[in-house]
């Protein structure tokens, strides 16, 4: 099914500036994986060496974040919406 | 708790609040009696501390240990032209005391650490993050969770802001939302991305709501979501925020810098005890080189908007510092290679990215200070930024 992708500011270098990404996937961790497979340069952001995904970036289904649902293997629904929240911290990062 | 009384010339002042059944006698007079710590008085401290000063909030403490900036002003509406060079608590101080003479300021001229923290935070009733670094975010919250303050958080990037309220009755607190802070480098800063001037603005506001409303006791905070701001979009979204059940409680302060992951004095690193697959070479003796005859390859790492603003009239390319690879195969392996950006931070992981895919340490080399060091010390006929 396909769902959309919400990319933040600080990682829209690394999808062509694109805000949202339509990717095809029946959970959230394929879905992060069409996506990386798609921009290889976003996923050292989006995962650490081990592919777990970074505990400085949050993945939302809807207004849900995905630690307290079935993490990367919550279930999509055609048209869900995923949302990837970076910390940011202005300034000197 | 007995509420202060207001005065004659306090009730012709607050006279909007007062006539608000929000807010009323009794609220204003809970603002007077109330105080408030903002941590940092930049961008988001600037509309944060001017509102609470005009509300009428009666004790207001300041924290930061920076000095007004020209290039501060562009979002740090609190200062002023009048005031560059001179102390943000200074700055701040003097603007409050201009908008609101019946506030009390307490002014902490200080970095924010570990040791001083639960002191300073102790005597304020809700403590505001207008910080701008990871270490001193997790200090503000950790030491807010300890002493059982709410904690109002406001984070920037660009054009896109966050804001929440943490640790208010029972409510979750940053590390709920954010266990760990990502590493240093794998996140541009805004001094390398830039901001929207009005962002911290609008954020700082929304902070400045939050307090007051805690303040008074009133309406629905942000404990328990988080509020997201895209100012090109002009969208706000909301997300939930839980208590994370597996994180270890809080119960002392640690050493921020260490969790961070930050160089304990970055400024004052000295290079020469790391082993760096390429050579440095400051400013002044890259100037001298170059006029007896050196000819190096000039790269800039910067940003086109960056190049836009001043520029080397004799750089060969200007290319990203973190796409620098894909252009290996045009840059030449038989000369030495000069790469140079703002300051001389992004051009030293150019540097070590070209080392990794093959260009020998002797030839390349990095322009410590950067083109704004250039700018300083030897043609102050160039704009700065």
């Amino acid at each position: 099914m396909t769902v959309s992708i919400r990319i933040p500011t600080p990682l829209r270098p690394y999808t062509d500036g694109e805000p949202s990404v339509a990717v095809e996937a029946t959970t959230v961790g394929g879905a992060l994986n069409f996506l990386t497979t798609a921009h290889p340069d976003l996923s050292k952001h989006l995962r650490n060496e081990h592919g777990k995904l970074r505990s400085f970036v949050n993945v939302y289904l809807g207004d849900e974040d995905i630690r307290f649902l079935n993490a990367e293997d919550t279930p999509l629904t055609d048209g869900a919406e995923l949302t990837i929240v970076p910390s940011i911290a202005g300034g000197v990062a | 708790m007995t509420l202060p009384d207001l005065s004659r010339e306090e009730i012709a002042r607050y006279s909007r609040h007062l006539i608000l059944d929000e807010v009323g006698m009794e609220g204003q007079r809970r603002l007077k009696g109330a105080s408030v710590l903002c941590i940092g008085t930049g961008g988001l401290g600037s509309p944060l501390l001017m509102y609470l000063a005009a509300a009428g909030v009666g004790r207001i403490g300041i924290v930061d240990f920076d000095v007004v900036d020209a290039s501060n002003l562009q979002r740090q509406v609190l200062h002023g032209t009048s005031t560059v060079g001179i102390a943000k608590v200074q700055s701040a101080a003097q603007r409050i005391a201009d908008l609101n003479p019946h506030v009390q300021i307490d002014i902490f001229e200080e970095a924010l650490t570990s040791e001083n923290a639960l002191r300073i935070f102790e005597p304020y009733d809700v403590v505001v993050d207008g910080t701008d670094n990871f270490p001193t975010r997790y200090l503000v919250n950790d030491a807010c969770v300890i002493l059982g303050k709410p904690n109002v958080y406001g984070s920037i990037f660009k054009f896109e802001g966050q804001a929440s309220v943490f640790n208010y009755q029972g409510g979750p607190n940053y590390r709920d939302l954010y266990p760990e802070p990502p590493p240093p480098g794998l996140v541009p800063s805004c001094a390398e991305g830039g901001v929207l001037g009005i962002l911290p603005g609008v954020i700082g506001c929304i902070q400045a709501t939050e307090t007051l409303k805690i303040l008074l006791g009133r309406g629905d905070t942000l404990s328990g979501r988080l509020l997201l701001y895209d100012a090109m979009a002009m969208s706000f979204r909301e997300l939930k925020l839980r208590k994370d059940p597996t994180l270890a409680p809080i119960t002392e302060l640690i050493d921020y810098q260490q969790f961070c992951g930050v160089p304990a004095n970055d400024h004052d690193q000295d290079h020469s005890q790391v082993d760096e697959p390429f050579q440095r070479i400051d400013v002044l003796a890259a100037r001298d080189r170059l006029n007896s005859g050196w000819k190096p390859y000039v790269l800039d790492v910067r940003g086109a908007s960056e190049a836009e603003i001043v520029r080397f009239t004799w750089a060969d390319r200007l290319q990203p510092h973190g796409d620098v690879a894909d252009i290996a195969n045009d840059l030449p392996r038989d000369r030495d290679i000069l790469v140079h950006c703002k300051m001389g931070g992004r051009s030293a992981k150019a540097c070590a990215a070209l080392a990794d895919i093959g260009f020998p340490a002797d030839r390349l080399f990095n322009l410590d200070g950067g083109i704004v060091g250039w700018a300083e010390r030897i043609d102050p006929s160039m704009p700065s930024y």
